[in-house]
């Protein structure tokens, strides 16, 4: 266990005087970047957007809480309490992509490559195709997270007891992934082999798709609300403990019958990771505040942000790994250029 | 003791049968001049007029959690809406949650024990029963869900007393306490009932629990009595009343209530795992719990509640000088073992 003390010597690299402190004024749920541009997603109503010079400017997106937001990098689409799905892209430009006829809250949205958007309002989740023909399918329960599959219009849709797999373009009925439980996140492995939820339960689960077994990831002391794959996809990268908690998806029965790899412990929550484009680092954020960038090969340690601030909400690279962005819940936020 | 000053948001559940007041006692809280903001969190989303900015529909979905536990249920709709209104902190004071009418309540309660993210930001106030004075006992008598809304409640706001007779509200008022001789209960008509009878409760507020005793009906309506009712019930009794200095007795055929009481002190290594390994077993009876225990050796009163297994207790504060060291434990719930529940709280006290 460690401890950054600023009266110590550090044993540890540390970056933090090269980090732009940026003092935005807002709690933030994620960060994404468009281009070079990090873009910090507030808990209400605007996105804050900093360029790489330091200039702060705000977009309105919604007319309340933002729920939910994901982004490929041309864009970010977010869904809010107003009933709103909306996309701000690199060029500042915020478009309203759909609206729920009741104004019911729209608690999760998906982007995937070729353009097409899935969000949902309570059981139901749309799809809009690139093309822009929408299409709805009701769950049997609400809506707890979606991804689109790497490849095809394939959705994952999360809901209590299980992961609905949609295709929108066929007539099948939707394949039904059944494990026990409320499962809330969901994504696809870059290689389209594997899914994996964050449940509500301080555990996740994942399936391998070619033949739907199971796979149990459990020991968690908090819920898993954060994951990401590394590069290339070989381990998925999960906060909820005091350590980074890397699961192996290298090889083809990915984590099954494997321990996790157990990054960077602190004597605080992970609340945030975001793995690096294109190099086996990941970067992590603590409930007590600190932000690491980690080496996944042997857990080599920078240190970003000192503990000792409100709990990391967000994290985000850019597409070129070049610029590192947190923010704290309390609108703590700090840009790194490598 | 209590905190008011405590930044977590305080969450009250109203729970009623169909027709019993819940929207107009929600009402009556949305428009009284109280410069108070509440997000309010209903079932039937739109179909009732109800005058608020912050208005959220639910579904009431229970959900079990994958703990093997067949009573540890939440809502997890709740936990979803109450995580999404944590982005607007600020923009409102506290959270009221209508159940429908055939809501059991304890779902509800159990997401504020299970939900870390939802402990970290909101706290159960209370729960809030409108009862109908005209058809509660009837209700008592053919609804199940009616009568775990009445044994469960904190707070019970008895409405439409204006449609019965002296004699019909003190048969239904016999009636609840049978059932729940614990909740403050409010006579009322159209739910005219001061707020501060119904919000800011800290009923689930271990700093709160100060006393267990039963509210006997003084509210001044010639009912005299000072004798001791501690339902110490005989289980085989179907449902009847009898006659003490005028005030009819019910006994509930199948839902009650449990007092324990002792002056000697309790070994806390004997009640503690007693306790826990009573709710493990008998969890999905007991509705409710609440206690106050004196243990040998320890100067601070401990102090407990639970809803169906989940329990959670504190040391409270220290016994002042001449406070009686009293240990009191209530358990509301459904076929009580009482003579084993008896049994097992005497042999937790050190000999």
């Amino acid at each position: 266990m460690k401890e950054f003390d600023p009266g110590e010597s550090a044993s540890i690299v540390s970056v933090t005087d090269k980090v732009r402190p940026l003092p935005l004024g807002h709690a933030v749920t994620s960060v994404h970047f468009l281009g070079d541009n990090a873009c910090f997603v507030g808990a209400e109503e605007s996105v804050s957007v900093v360029s790489a010079r330091g200039d702060i400017s705000q977009t309105p997106v919604h007319g309340g809480g933002i729920l939910c937001a994901v982004s490929d990098g041309a864009r970010i689409v977010m869904g809010g309490d107003d009933g709103k799905v909306v996309a701000l892209n690199a060029k500042g430009e915020v478009t309203l992509l759909a609206t729920d006829a009741k104004r019911r809250w729209i608690d999760n949205v998906a982007l995937q490559p070729d353009g097409a958007v899935a969000w949902s309002a309570g059981k139901t989740a749309y799809v809009r195709s690139g093309k822009g023909e929408e299409k709805s399918f009701d769950m049997p329960s609400t809506v707890g997270g979606l991804a689109f599959a790497p490849k095809g219009l394939r959705l994952a849709v999360a809901h209590y007891n299980g992961v609905t797999l949609w295709f929108p373009n066929m007539a099948a009925q939707p394949e039904f992934l059944e494990w026990a439980g409320s499962h809330l996140a969901v994504t696809f492995s870059p290689d389209n082999k594997f899914l994996v939820t964050a449940m509500h339960e301080p555990a996740m689960h994942g399936w391998r798709l070619a033949d739907n077994r199971h796979m149990r990831m459990s020991g968690y002391p908090g819920r898993v609300r954060s994951m990401s794959w590394s590069a290339g996809g070989k381990g998925l990268a999960t906060s909820g403990a005091d350590t980074v908690i890397v699961w192996p998806f290298g090889s083809k029965d990915g984590p099954m019958g494997k321990e996790p790899a157990m990054l960077a412990p602190l004597q605080a929550r992970v609340s945030a990771v975001a793995c690096h484009p294109k190099q086996d680092i990941l970067a992590a954020g603590y409930s007590d505040g600190t932000v690491l960038m980690v080496r996944l090969e042997d857990g080599a340690e920078i240190l970003v942000r000192r503990n000792g601030g409100a709990a990391v909400s967000g994290l985000g690279w850019n597409a070129k790994g070049t610029l590192l962005a947190y923010a704290a819940e309390d609108g703590d936020a700090g840009l790194l250029e490598l | 003791m209590s905190e008011p000053s405590s930044p977590k948001i305080p969450v009250t559940v109203l729970t009623g049968y169909l027709g019993a007041g819940k929207t107009t006692l929600l009402n009556r809280i949305l428009s009284e001049n109280h410069g108070k903001k509440y997000a309010v969190i209903v079932n039937e989303f739109g179909e009732i007029g109800i005058d608020n900015d912050l208005i959220i529909g639910a579904d009431e979905e229970v959900f079990e959690m994958n703990n093997g536990c067949v009573c540890c249920t939440v809502r997890g709709d709740l936990v979803r809406i109450l995580d999404g209104l944590m982005k607007r902190k600020g923009k409102f004071d506290a959270i009221i949650v209508e159940t429908t009418g055939l809501a059991d309540p304890a779902p509800v309660a159990q997401t504020f024990f299970v939900d870390e993210d939802v402990q970290k930001h909101a706290r159960l106030d209370a729960v809030v029963t409108v009862a109908d004075a005209k058809w509660l006992s009837d209700r008592l008598k053919d609804a199940p869900e009616a009568k775990n809304q009445i044994a469960f409640a904190d707070v019970i706001v008895l409405n439409k007393t204006d449609l019965v007779s002296k004699a019909e509200l003190a048969e239904v008022e016999a009636r609840i306490r049978a059932i729940n001789p614990y909740a403050k209960l409010h006579r009322t008509e159209r739910c005219k009932v001061k707020l501060s009878d119904v919000l800011e409760r800290g009923a689930f507020d271990l700093d709160r629990i100060l006393e267990i005793e039963p509210e006997f009906l003084d509210g001044g309506d010639g009912h005299d009595h000072d004798h001791d009712h501690h339902h110490d019930h005989d289980h085989h009794h179907h449902d009847h009343s009898h006659s003490h200095g005028g005030l009819k007795h019910y006994h509930d055929e199948d839902m009650q209530s449990l007092s324990l009481r002792s002056d000697k002190p309790l070994d806390a290594t004997k009640f503690m795992p007693w306790l826990q390994n009573l709710v493990a077993s008998e969890g999905q009876k007991i509705l409710r719990s609440k206690g106050i225990l004196a243990f040998t050796d320890d100067d601070d009163r401990y102090v407990f509640q639970g809803v169906h297994m989940m329990l959670e207790g504190d040391h409270q504060r220290k016994w002042r000088d001449g406070e009686a060291r009293e240990s009191r434990l209530v358990f509301i719930g459904r076929e009580l073992p009482e003579q084993m529940i008896r049994d097992g709280f005497e042999g937790c006290i050190t000999t």
